[in-house]
């Protein structure tokens, strides 16, 4: 696992499952299994943009960048090497 | 199963206010027991067949009106609702909320957040919040003010987390003191209050919780959008009651409630809703509302998001275990 699969995982337990990670796999939809919503994804999003540096445009909040811990930690590495 | 199309859902207006005059009437007598309705009038449809249905049901001696607009209301909030009272005989109070609000720091906290993304944001302007179109972007909703100076072009604005919440619950105190206003009429008259709203909002979570979420009867919450038009007809709702477009009149700037909320306008999203509760496929239901299968699916898709992300705002305050000498 890198550090940044690390750090969102740790996020995502913290912030959204009160410390219980059970169920939590690195491609799990964070929307079908009810863990995000809208709200919480406008909490994703601005934790990234904070955490890690970046500006995300309104075309890229998409399920395939952000919608598990491995999309986020691609979107990131994508991000990050543009 | 009938051929999907928009008569499904065409009903009988005089047999449904009949069914919800004697709903009403056992409700109040079995359970409720108190010995009026208040309903708070905002000049809009709902709220004026809410209204009319509480009056058929208990008589316009026992319904209470309340008027309450603010300073951000439309001009012709305050008419419209006097009109429809005028209509149906019943006695009105006329609150306006602006001090109460004043009092809340609303319009202060509102202008501030605004002010985080738009820092020329002053006197004289108008704004409101909209949510991007899910017929045409894929992506999560994304909320943006959009702002009119006094002079110049409008201007959109994406909200970064902390202002679109603030924002948020800011205008929620409007609701919420509108409904502390309704308890204390009520409590005052020993009336119960009738809520408002039809089956798109109470499914898809269009309301505040304890703001006009709250309510102890809720007379038009089965009944769809274009029925709760069909009984407004039935009932004799002044025209331009029933002719005006469906606004949230929460903002300064006129909001759509498609705008802010929902997927298509409310004569499309109804048959939607009604297709999708009713077994019909995307397929189905595509003509009815000039949309492609895939887009019915996406507005499918949404419904069914709005369901798990507004689930809290149904819930009654949740126990540790079940009291069971209580009934809820």
């Amino acid at each position: 696992m890198t550090d940044t699969t690390t750090t969102i995982r740790q996020f995502i337990i913290d912030n959204f499952l009160f410390g219980d990670d059970a169920g939590l796999e690195a491609d799990t939809s964070f929307l079908e299994e009810g863990i995000i919503d809208s709200t919480g994804m406008l909490e994703l999003i601005n934790y990234l943009e904070e955490e890690f540096s970046i500006e995300i445009d309104d075309d890229e909040m998409i399920p395939e960048n952000l919608d598990s811990i491995n999309n986020i930690t691609a979107f990131l590495k994508q991000k990050q090497a543009g | 199963m009938k051929p999907f199309s928009k008569d499904l859902l065409v009903l009988n207006p005089e047999q449904e206010a009949t069914r919800i005059c004697d709903r009403i009437r056992s409700l109040m007598r079995n359970e409720i027991k108190r010995r009026g309705l208040i309903v708070a009038l905002s000049g809009g449809i709902d709220s004026s067949v809410t209204a009319a249905l509480a009056v058929k049901a208990v008589g316009a001696s026992k319904v209470f009106g309340l008027e309450m607009p603010e300073r951000h209301s439309a001009e012709e909030t305050l008419s419209l609702s006097s009109k429809v009272a005028g209509h149906l005989g019943i006695q009105t109070a006329h609150e306006d909320i602006s001090g109460i609000l004043e009092a809340f720091g609303f319009y202060r906290r509102y202008d501030e957040a605004v002010q985080s993304v738009i820092p020329d944001y002053g006197p004289g302007w108008k704004s409101k919040i909209v949510t991007s179109d899910i017929m045409e972007n894929r992506g999560f909703s994304v909320f943006s003010v959009v702002v009119q100076p006094p002079a110049g072009e409008q201007i959109k604005q994406r909200l970064p987390l902390n202002a679109y919440l603030e924002i948020v619950a800011a205008t929620n105190l409007k609701q919420r003191t509108r409904k502390t206003l309704e308890y204390y009429h009520a409590d005052r008259l020993n009336y119960a209050v009738a809520g408002t709203p039809n089956r798109l909002e109470y499914d898809q979570g269009f309301f505040v919780k304890l703001g006009d979420g709250a309510a102890d009867i809720k007379p038009i919450a089965h009944l769809y959008k274009s029925q709760v038009y069909q009984m407004a007809e039935y009932l004799e709702i002044p025209e331009e009651i029933r002719s005006r477009p469906p606004t949230t009149d929460t903002y300064s700037l006129p909001q759509g409630q498609d705008e802010f909320y929902f997927a298509l306008p409310y004569d499309r999203m109804d048959l939607c809703l009604f297709g999708k509760n009713n077994g019909y496929s995307a397929d189905d239901v595509a003509d009815s509302v000039a949309l492609t299968p895939e887009q019915v699916q996406r507005v499918y898709d949404d419904i069914d998001t709005k369901r798990k992300t507004t689930r809290y705002l149904h819930l009654a305050p949740q126990l540790i275990e079940p009291i069971p000498e209580i009934k809820e």
